[in-house]
């Protein structure tokens, strides 16, 4: 499938059940490497699987509120705004997610 | 009434610091601008070192964090050098163009690397080492490795030296002077470090003069003036620095080499001050940050309008930071006529140690090997009291000698007087510590870092801290007070622990919801604890939430830089067969692993495994009878054995089958941090038991059982914990301590750390003393065991436990 999509397409991604919550699960789209995390409450969120610090993979790290921390060093990145927390400075690209009744739908739209 | 303009130039540690401490005399007399040419808030320069060698990390050296600017309302301006001053319109201009007033104004500059001109100086692959920048330069041409020059054997330079070869550089430094840190070092000494240096793999040329840096579009090498040629891929340029006085010379002001300030800092101009490396004072540059914390104080005070201490100058002691190798050096030490010298040295230890003396005085010091008395001689040569003669013979075996009886630590605290430096890294005397400790009624170590930041760098010195606090507080402190164990609440690890068993607490949300957690969901920190905390209350019955585990425990399998993982089979014991060795191999050409590699723990180790391999290697690695060695868990790791009566001619018990038997009764276990154990076949001690977790010795008339000892950031050997005269209670032994351990022990506190903050007396008292006890941890471990020892990787391999984490989703469609 990799490789098909329009950029301006939604594309579903699978559903939520299969996401872990407070966990995360890599998709794989267009030749991205996307991360789609769940929150406690349910929340579901997709970002470039790359910590801004050293590229850890973030799908590997702890989901705790709306933020993930990288396994690699620690870094705290917000899954709503991509952007690192704290004293940390950088941010990931962040894709728009859509829950349809337990189906997702994703946006590589800017 | 609006307040008057203050402009800070340079958010360096002299800029930051001055701020701190006008806040402190007049937190609002001024509105504050600060502007940084560096784009990140304040960090620890000297710690920029250790971060090059990968000792700490940025994180840990930031010493104002962007919310300490909003919270004193400083426009922090960062990233934006200041271009040009104004004095009679009293405008600084940005490089963004932008003006902004100022009433007063703060230079604070710092220095520049001195950069030798000459040819291929400005090559691609030549870096200073001044910022963070430098450091991430260094570290991203580490990474594909290679050979390194250093040009300079200063502090700085073998710093530099240090952390590249830690980081797997082939260095080679190349020093003018024909001793390492001459400044800094007499010969001996430099003698002793250089030596120390090659050992460690790097190689030294004194008396070397750099005539170019070859290379055609990027270093290629260096090329010295008798003809030498080094290879490099990068050459690191540390010759020394130079105080940044450019802006206040266009600016009109008095400049010589650095910027001319009074004792209150004040320059030329009545409203600029100036502090940091970049200014000169009675003839004299800094380059260390302890004198820069009396400018700043004095600077302060002259901003607040307070009376206070001036600058009248500094003498200056220094310590190289290369782990693993103790230089201290202060005041003067060259030869003279007039000048009386104290000489001791230990060649078998490598320790130098040389006190010079003039007019009675002690006026300079030079250490080697041993510099725990740095400090003390440090004060004694700032105040100049004469030595008395019949100290004389053993002023140079420092503090703990003088009065003839070695002095108890607090006493030594006591007897400090107030002005003497407790932290080196932030300049914080004893007496602003304990003058914190009073006035804003602290009463823990964290307390005191948060307000004074002594013992917030290195570390080194919380040992004193601590007995600063003991002295002030008497009985009220304790070392061990509380400390929570994150901010998502305000309970420390005991009351943690025993709450959930108190009220029986039995899942990740029942903590949180009945402890009143403050947030959420928890964190990174409190999550794992919590899970291990749960585990090891109720075994059978919590059921582990993989959610809250480190990816390491939650894929069964080490991460990698790459995101790849590490697989490490158990070898019980250290022992392995040919099938296992065959079925190995036949994995490692099957799956093209990278790398594969003995480890430091008796074991095969393969590098470099795709996460979506790892069931598959497991399935084939389980077929040859091979279980997970979690070399990635809070568990039992390994157990090294030697090869005992078997076949050791010193033989005196089975080593070899007691390290297997106790590897089979612990594996699978989940401890506070990693465990591992050894068991040596006589007190040779080949499998290097006494500095494990637990270790045994065997010996003719049975075993001694040692415990708490450790290898890794520390080196510690072990407490012995008592004799037993048969296996089984060798076995018996090493399970309680282990289930004690696992009952007592904060997350991430290894045996040692644990035994230290509750008394090797007291776990001997609950294991040895009382036999019923024992017996009772013994069972509770073996209880515990019962639901531990799966493994974990058969049931994901074939048993279907977690799929998801291993497998990528799979898109559907496009959709409209
Ligand atoms: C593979 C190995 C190095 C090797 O190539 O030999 C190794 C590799 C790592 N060690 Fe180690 N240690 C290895 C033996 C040791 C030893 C020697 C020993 O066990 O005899 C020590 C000193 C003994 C000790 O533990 O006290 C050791 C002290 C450490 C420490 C420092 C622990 C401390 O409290 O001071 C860490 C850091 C930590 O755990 O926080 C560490 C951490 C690590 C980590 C897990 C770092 C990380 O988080 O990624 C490395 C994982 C690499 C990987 O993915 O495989 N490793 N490490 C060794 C594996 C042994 C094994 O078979 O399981
Ligand atoms: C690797 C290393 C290790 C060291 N180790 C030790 C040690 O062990 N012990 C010790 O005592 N000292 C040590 N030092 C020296 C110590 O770090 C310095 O003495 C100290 O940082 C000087 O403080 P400063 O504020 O004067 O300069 P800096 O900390 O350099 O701050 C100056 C700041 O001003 C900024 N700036 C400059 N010009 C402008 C402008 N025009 N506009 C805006 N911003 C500007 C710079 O970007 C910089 O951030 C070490 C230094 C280094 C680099
Ligand atoms: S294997 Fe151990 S010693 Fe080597 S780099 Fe990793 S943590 Fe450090
Ligand atoms: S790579 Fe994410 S914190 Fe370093």
């Amino acid at each position: 499938m990799d490789g098909n999509f329009m950029s301006d397409q939604w594309v579903e991604i699978g559903r939520a059940d299969q996401i872990p919550t407070r966990g995360a699960r890599l998709v794989r789209i267009a030749g991205k490497q996307i991360g789609v995390f769940k929150t406690a409450g349910g929340e579901v969120f997709a970002l470039d699987n790359q910590c801004p610090h050293k590229k850890g993979p973030l799908t590997e790290g702890i989901v705790h509120d709306t933020g993930v921390t990288c396994p690699l060093h620690n870094w705290v990145i917000d899954l709503q705004s991509g952007k690192a927390r704290g004293a940390d400075e950088g941010c990931v690209r962040t894709y728009r997610i859509d829950n349809r009744d337990g189906r997702l739908f994703l946006s590589l739209a800017e | 009434m609006s307040k008057p303009k203050l402009v800070v130039i340079g958010n360096g540690m002299a800029g930051a610091r001055v701020l701190e401490d006008l806040f402190e005399l007049a937190p609002d007399m001024y509105d504050v601008t600060m502007f940084g040419a560096e784009p990140r808030p304040n960090y620890n320069r000297i710690m920029l070192s250790p971060v090059l060698a990968g000792e700490s990390t940025f994180d840990d050296i930031v010493i104002n964090d962007l919310d300490w600017y909003r919270d004193h309302d400083v426009d922090l301006k960062l990233g934006v050098a200041v271009d040009g001053i104004d004095r009679d319109a009293k405008i600084v201009r940005g490089a963004d163009g932008e003006e902004t007033p100022y009433d007063k104004l703060v230079l604070a500059t710092g220095s520049d690397p001195f950069i030798i001109p000459v040819p291929g100086h400005d090559l691609p692959g030549v870096i200073t080492f001044r910022d963070l920048d430098d450091v991430d330069q260094m570290l991203t041409a580490c990474k594909s490795g290679g050979r390194a020059v250093v040009i300079g054997g200063g502090l700085l330079g073998l710093e530099a030296a240090h952390g590249l070869s830690k980081n797997g550089m082939d260095v080679t430094i190349i020093h003018l002077m024909d001793t390492l840190m001459e400044r800094q070092l007499d010969q001996p000494a430099g003698y002793l470090l250089e030596k120390e240096l090659s050992n460690r793999g790097m190689q030294v040329l004194t008396k070397a003069n750099t005539e170019e840096i070859f290379g055609d579009d990027k270093v290629e090498g260096v090329r010295l003036k008798d003809g030498r040629e080094i290879p490099a891929e990068i050459v690191v340029m540390a010759v020394g620095i130079r105080p940044n006085s450019a802006l206040a010379k266009t600016a009109g002001l008095d400049v010589e080499r650095g910027v001319l300030v009074d004792d209150s800092m004040t320059t030329s101009d009545a409203d600029i001050l100036s502090v940091g490396e970049c200014i000169q004072h009675r003839g004299a540059c800094y380059g260390l940050v302890a004198p820069i914390w009396d400018m700043c104080r004095a600077a302060a005070g002259k901003l607040a309008d307070a009376e206070g201490p001036m600058f009248e100058g500094a003498e200056v002691s220094t310590k190289l930071k290369v782990s693993g190798v103790d230089v201290f050096s202060a005041g003067d030490f060259a030869d003279g006529e007039d000048r009386e010298e104290i000489v001791f040295r230990d060649a078998a230890r490598g320790v130098y140690k040389r006190l010079v003396l003039e007019d009675d005085k002690l006026i300079g010091a030079v250490m080697y090997g041993d510099t725990a008395d740095g400090a003390y001689f440090f004060q004694r040569i700032k105040d100049a009291e004469p030595v008395e003669p019949d100290e004389r013979e053993t002023l140079i075996f420092g503090q703990s000698f003088a009065g003839g009886a070695p002095v108890d630590p607090m006493a030594a605290v006591a007897a400090l007087p107030d002005e003497a430096e407790i932290c080196g890294c932030n300049g914080v005397s004893k007496g602003k510590i304990v003058t914190a400790i009073g006035e804003k009624g602290l009463t823990d170590i964290d307390g005191v870092r948060a307000c004074t930041k002594a013992s917030s760098s290195c570390g080194t010195c919380t040992g004193l801290v601590e007995q600063l606090l003991a002295l002030s507080l008497g009985d009220a402190f304790d070392a061990n007070a509380v400390k929570t164990m994150c901010g998502c609440t305000d309970l420390g690890h005991d009351e943690v622990r025993r709450l959930i068993l108190a009220k029986e607490l039995k899942s990740v949300p029942a903590v949180m919801q009945e402890l009143n957690w403050k947030t959420s969901c928890g964190c990174a920190k409190c999550r794992p604890a919590l899970n291990y905390y749960l585990l090891a209350s109720w075994p059978g019955e919590y059921v582990d939430d993989a959610q809250s585990r480190f990816i390491n425990e939650r894929a069964h399998a080490n991460i990698q830089k790459d995101g790849t993982f590490s697989v490490v089979p158990r070898a019980w014991g250290g022992m392995t067969t040919s099938s296992e060795l065959r079925a190995i191999a036949d994995v490692v050409d099957k799956f093209e692993i990278p790398t594969v590699k003995y480890t430091g723990g008796q074991r095969i180790d393969m590098l470099g495994v795709k996460k979506e391999d790892l069931p598959a290697v497991w399935a084939d690695l389980n077929a040859a009878g091979m279980v997970s060695g979690h070399a990635y868990g809070k568990s039992l790791r390994t157990v090294k054995t030697c090869v005992g009566t078997d076949w050791c001619r010193f033989g005196t018990q089975d080593s070899t089958g007691l390290g297997i038997k106790l590897e089979k009764m612990m594996w699978g276990s989940w401890t506070p941090h990693k465990v591992k154990l050894a068991v040596s076949g006589c007190p040779r001690n080949c499998a290097e038991a006494t500095c494990k977790d637990i270790g045994v010795v065997c010996v003719d008339s049975g075993y001694e059982i040692h415990f708490a000892g450790a290898a890794g950031m520390h080196v510690k050997a072990t407490e012995l914990l008592c004799n037993v005269a048969t296996e089984e209670e060798a076995l018996e032994y090493c399970a309680a301590v282990m289930q004690l351990y696992r009952e007592q022990g904060w997350y991430l506190e290894r045996i040692y750390k644990w035994a230290d903050r509750v008394g090797v007396d007291k776990i001997q008292a609950q294991i040895v003393e009382d036999d019923s006890n024992r017996l009772k941890l013994f069972e509770r471990f073996l209880f515990a065991q019962r639901f531990a020892q799966d493994d974990p990787w058969a049931e994901r391999a074939t048993g279907g436990v977690a799929a998801h984490e291993f497998a990528p989703l799979e898109p559907v469609a496009a959709a409209e």
